[in-house]
């Protein structure tokens, strides 16, 4: 190129006008900038390009977690109890975002913001502002639509709860992490939460993803839960329980329902509750899963228990008759007293009175250890392993420190304490032909067939004889009856333990089975301080048993064993209306 | 003329004030503008396809009328431009914090762009009147002539603009004699002036430090160009962002409309100033070179058309002509890879923007008429 440039040199007409160094000057300035240009470029794209395309890839390649979508929580027949549902959260670069006073209007009714707030968002000094997070997929959708610059959205979930207060204490929630931190969503969590994926993506100067690059992992999505509750049964208990909680006026309540068939829940609820979805202001009263995580004296309830003793062991019969005198009893400087005298019961007579002297005096014919091995196989003092969080094991002492007195007093429900998931699980043995099998919440293919053998079938079936007397003519619990099916049960009305004195705060409860001629259902009721005149086992949880155990039985479909006469039917019309006026 | 043969007389005029050369590399420039906006900003082809052809029609213009025609309009366009300049600093509308726009009602004009053709054009008629008796009181007015339109444009402010104005007149100044004894001493000052700031660029850039001369803004622009990563998210982001884009074509480019860089909007005004930074990511080395080879090869043309030239006139104005062209892409490809700072100066024949390139084919047009004259005359 300068050999050809040089040819001009030689031109006369050049030689005349121009000095002939002038133009060497200017041709070696343009050979030297167009060699500075050359060189620049040849270090920036031949020897640094490595250094700079890594800059580069820097600045448009990133890793984005894919977030694995959280299980969904069903009950036994697959309705939704707890879902997560994609949500978008909107958000902004304040220096890009220049919209019309016209569209900050549109995009706060869209989001269902104040204007102003909106536009002090929008004036923050910030290079990442969130407009409103959580939003519904429709509305970012609109927000989309309206083409702002600098307005962005990023994909969420948001745990739904479709059951709200109902299956609440049930369930739990979830924390913003996504990780269970109540009930169901945390006894199951590792199952629940998936494995977040990632993803290779390229992204603009905005941080808007133009393209997938590629796939790093693929995200695992959390497992389904299939719960053995039955969201029938589960609303009418909390319908009960509710009305009961307004009824009584009482501090806090709980139901359990259990299969006696397979040992799953059905249904558990608790009052006081809250709404897992609306979680602004909660008390811990509210959040407590009283059923399995609060302990009481159970009181009689756990009488029927003795009175199995007793059969088992050949000592009593159905008819032997036990005198109880005048309902007072003296045990080591102690008294024993029934609320009223009843004389000579028969031990059928004794559990259907509830009479605790009756109850003692089969009692004490055992060894201490006789009586600590059958309550142990009921599971009393040991825990439920269902998995939620605080779940209690309740008291049962070694049989060794038993004084006299105190083996008299756990015949009768004193001295011993448990939850009422716990009772319900001992009942699960009178359920059954004496056979214990473990509770579970997860919902069972298989229905167990046997468990532990506590007692045996004809034991049980005496047994259950008494306990439907309970809820017959002279019986503690006639409101526990249920229209159309033979009920057997057993109350209790235990005074409050508050330090280490007993107050005159009662807890009122009722644990049952139905139908008796081939049970099928376990229904536990607890009621914490009714406030009102009445407090007894019978009269408080006795009916909210009954409503709960007719509609579940009918929700089953299991078949009546007591077909209705037109007899019964006056005058439970009758007792309905003298309920009414209590 | 080799277009002889055809046989259409039409064409033949068409054709007849065309430079091959000149034409061959200007379309092969205006080819490669196109393919280039296509990538780096698609939405203004059209806009980019008409300023083309208006810039070529007025090429072709300019290319017809004969060059002492030309000179004789020097005087009239410099007062135009200077009358303009003066309404500019009076009534011109403020855009970006800049009065650089006179809008006459029917048209916005940016004057400072007429002053890049008619400033040559002035000294150069200027040298023409005095041939044979240029002395010392010439090259005094001349630099008087150069240094009026120059500081207005400066107190816009434009650097960018200014910069290659001085530098037109410069050229014809330096083309027409000016003697080294002067040169010498300039180019030291400027270079010992330039050297100090490299030198002392850190204390000099501490904030507070006034520069006098030049505005804030522009003390900005030359610290930043020290140390780009002094302010990687202000000042430095166009340089980092332009020369990794550069850096990460390699050897033969990411391949047209593959440039990163370029489609995720990391280069700042890529369609205008740092067209340089896509072409180059895209076609890499390669394409630079290429593109630096045709742009030499004009320059080339150019600086013959001035060797040949019949007049003192003609000559000193192809030769600035031609210079500027240099300085126009030198300048830019310098700022853009980072070896200059960055002042608004658009890449020749490649940068959108419709009134560059008009001047820059009124430019050519002027180099044509001129070859056409030497044509003729040897005829």
């Amino acid at each position: 190129m300068k050999k050809r440039s040089v040819t001009f040199n030689h031109n006369p007409l050049l030689a005349k006008g121009l000095p002939v160094w002038r133009p060497r000057v200017v041709l070696l300035a343009l050979l030297f900038g167009s060699f500075a240009l050359v060189a620049r470029a040849a270090y920036l794209q031949g020897v640094n390009d490595e250094f700079l395309q890594a800059k580069g890839e820097s600045r448009y390649a990133r890793v984005i977690e894919i977030p694995a979508t959280r299980g969904k929580i069903t009950d036994r027949h697959g309705t939704v109890l707890a879902a997560s549902t994609p949500v978008k959260s909107i958000w902004a670069i304040p220096g890009d975002a220049k919209p019309t006073p016209a569209e900050v209007r549109k995009l706060a009714g869209l989001l269902d913001m104040d204007v102003r707030d909106l536009n002090h968002r929008l004036a923050r000094d910030s290079d990442f502002v969130y407009l409103k997070r959580q939003v519904p997929p429709e509305v970012a959708e609109q927000v989309a639509n309206m083409k702002l610059a600098g307005v962005h959205d990023q994909r969420e979930y948001r745990r739904y709860y479709p059951g709200a207060e109902v299956m609440s204490h049930l369930l739990g929630f979830t924390g913003v992490d996504d990780h269970g931190q109540e009930g169901v969503e945390l006894a199951y969590d590792s199952q629940l939460n998936g494995k977040p994926g990632s993803r290779r993506v390229i992204k603009d100067r905005r941080g808007q993803i133009v393209e997938d690059v590629e796939s790093i992992r693929t995200p695992q999505e959390g497992k389904d839960i299939a719960l053995s509750i039955d969201a029938k049964i589960q609303y009418l208990a909390y319908t009960a329980l509710q009305n009961a909680m307004e009824t009584y006026r009482a501090k806090a309540g709980s139901v359990v329902v259990l299969d006696s068939r397979t040992g799953e829940v059905l249904a558990m609820v608790n009052a006081p509750t809250y709404n897992p979805n609306n979680r602004e202001s909660l008390s811990g009263a509210q959040l407590r899963n009283r059923a399995v995580t609060d302990t009481f004296e159970p009181g009689s309830v756990l009488k029927p228990i003795i009175a199995a003793m007793a059969l088992e062991s050949g000592k009593f019969r159905f008819d032997t008759v036990i005198d109880t005198g005048n309902g007072r009893m003296a045990l080591a400087n102690s008294t024993i007293s029934d609320t009223k005298p009843h004389g000579r019961l028969t031990v059928a007579e004794v559990i259907q009175k509830s009479s605790n002297v009756g109850v003692v005096r089969m009692a004490m014919t055992f060894k201490p250890e006789e009586m600590w091995q059958v309550y142990d196989d009921l599971g009393l003092g040991s825990s439920l392993q269902l998995g939620f969080p605080g779940e209690a094991s309740g008291r049962l002492r070694p049989a060794s420190t038993w004084r006299p007195i105190e083996q008299a007093t756990m015949a009768y429900g004193y001295g011993v304490s448990s939850s009422l998931m716990q009772l319900a699980r001992t009942y699960l043995a009178f359920a059954r032909d004496g056979d214990l099998i473990p509770v579970t919440l997860t919902r069972s293919e298989v229905p167990q067939l046997t468990g532990r053998r506590v007692f045996s079938a004809q034991t049980v079936r005496e047994t259950r004889a008494m306990m439907e007397m309970v809820t017959q003519e002279g019986g503690t619990a006639i409101h526990g009856r249920v229209p159309g099916y033979r009920v057997a049960g057993k109350t209790g009305t235990s005074h409050k333990l508050e330090g280490a004195k007993y107050t005159s705060k009662y807890i009122a409860s009722f644990v049952g089975l139905a139908p008796v001629s081939d049970p099928r259902l376990v229904v536990a009721v607890m009621i914490d301080e009714p406030a009102g005149k009445q407090y007894y086992g019978g009269q408080v949880a006795g009916p909210i048993f009954s409503n709960v155990m007719a509609g579940a039985l009918r929700a089953l479909s299991v078949p009546p064993d007591a077909p209705i006469t037109p007899m019964q039917v006056a005058r439970s019309k009758e007792e309905l209306a003298a309920r009414g006026r209590m | 003329m080799e277009f002889r043969l055809h046989p259409v007389a039409l064409i033949r005029a068409i054709l007849r004030p065309i430079d091959p050369p000149l034409f061959l590399l200007l379309t092969v420039l205006l080819a490669a503008a196109l393919v280039v906006m296509q990538s780096a900003s698609p939405a203004r082809m059209e806009a980019q396809l008409v300023n083309t052809g208006v810039a070529l029609a007025l090429m072709w213009v300019t290319a017809r009328i004969p060059s002492a025609r030309l000179l004789s309009l020097a005087m009239p366009l410099y007062v135009l431009g200077v009358v303009l300049l003066v309404g500019v600093a009076l009534f011109g509308e403020i855009s970006k914090g800049a009065q650089r726009w006179l809008d006459l009602g029917v048209v916005r004009i940016q004057p400072s762009e007429l002053m890049k053709i008619a400033m040559p054009l002035m000294l150069a008629w200027f040298f023409q009147q005095r041939e044979g008796a240029i002395g010392f009181g010439e090259f005094v007015l001349a630099g008087v002539l150069l240094a009026v339109p120059v500081a207005l444009i400066v107190t816009q402010p434009d650097l960018g603009t200014s910069l290659l104005v001085a530098a037109a007149g410069l050229y014809v100044i330096f083309f027409a004699g000016l003697s080294w004894k002067l040169i010498v001493p300039l180019v030291l000052v400027a270079v010992v002036g330039l050297g100090s700031i490299v030198a002392f660029g850190d204390t000099l850039c501490q904030p507070g430090v006034d520069w006098q001369v030049l505005r804030e803004y522009q003390k900005h622009r030359v610290c930043t160009l020290l140390d780009p990563t002094s302010d990687p998210l202000g000042k430095g982001f166009h340089i980092i962002q332009s020369t990794i884009a550069i850096g990460s074509g390699g050897m033969f480019g990411k391949g047209w409309m593959q440039g990163t860089q370029t489609h995720l909007s990391f280069i700042p005004e890529r369609h205008t100033d740092f067209i340089f930074a896509v072409m180059a990511e895209e076609f890499g080395l390669i394409g630079a070179l290429v593109l630096l080879a045709v742009l030499f090869m004009l320059l080339l043309r150019g600086l013959m058309i001035a060797a040949v030239a019949p007049t003192l006139g003609t000559r000193l104005l192809a030769g600035a002509i031609t210079m500027i062209f240099f300085t126009y892409a030198f300048v830019n490809m310098g700022m853009v890879s980072g070896i200059l700072p960055v002042v608004g100066v658009p890449l020749p024949f490649i940068s959108y923007g419709g009134t560059a390139l008009v001047t820059l084919c009124v430019g050519v047009g002027i180099l044509m008429s001129i070859q056409r004259e030497r044509a003729l005359s040897q005829s």
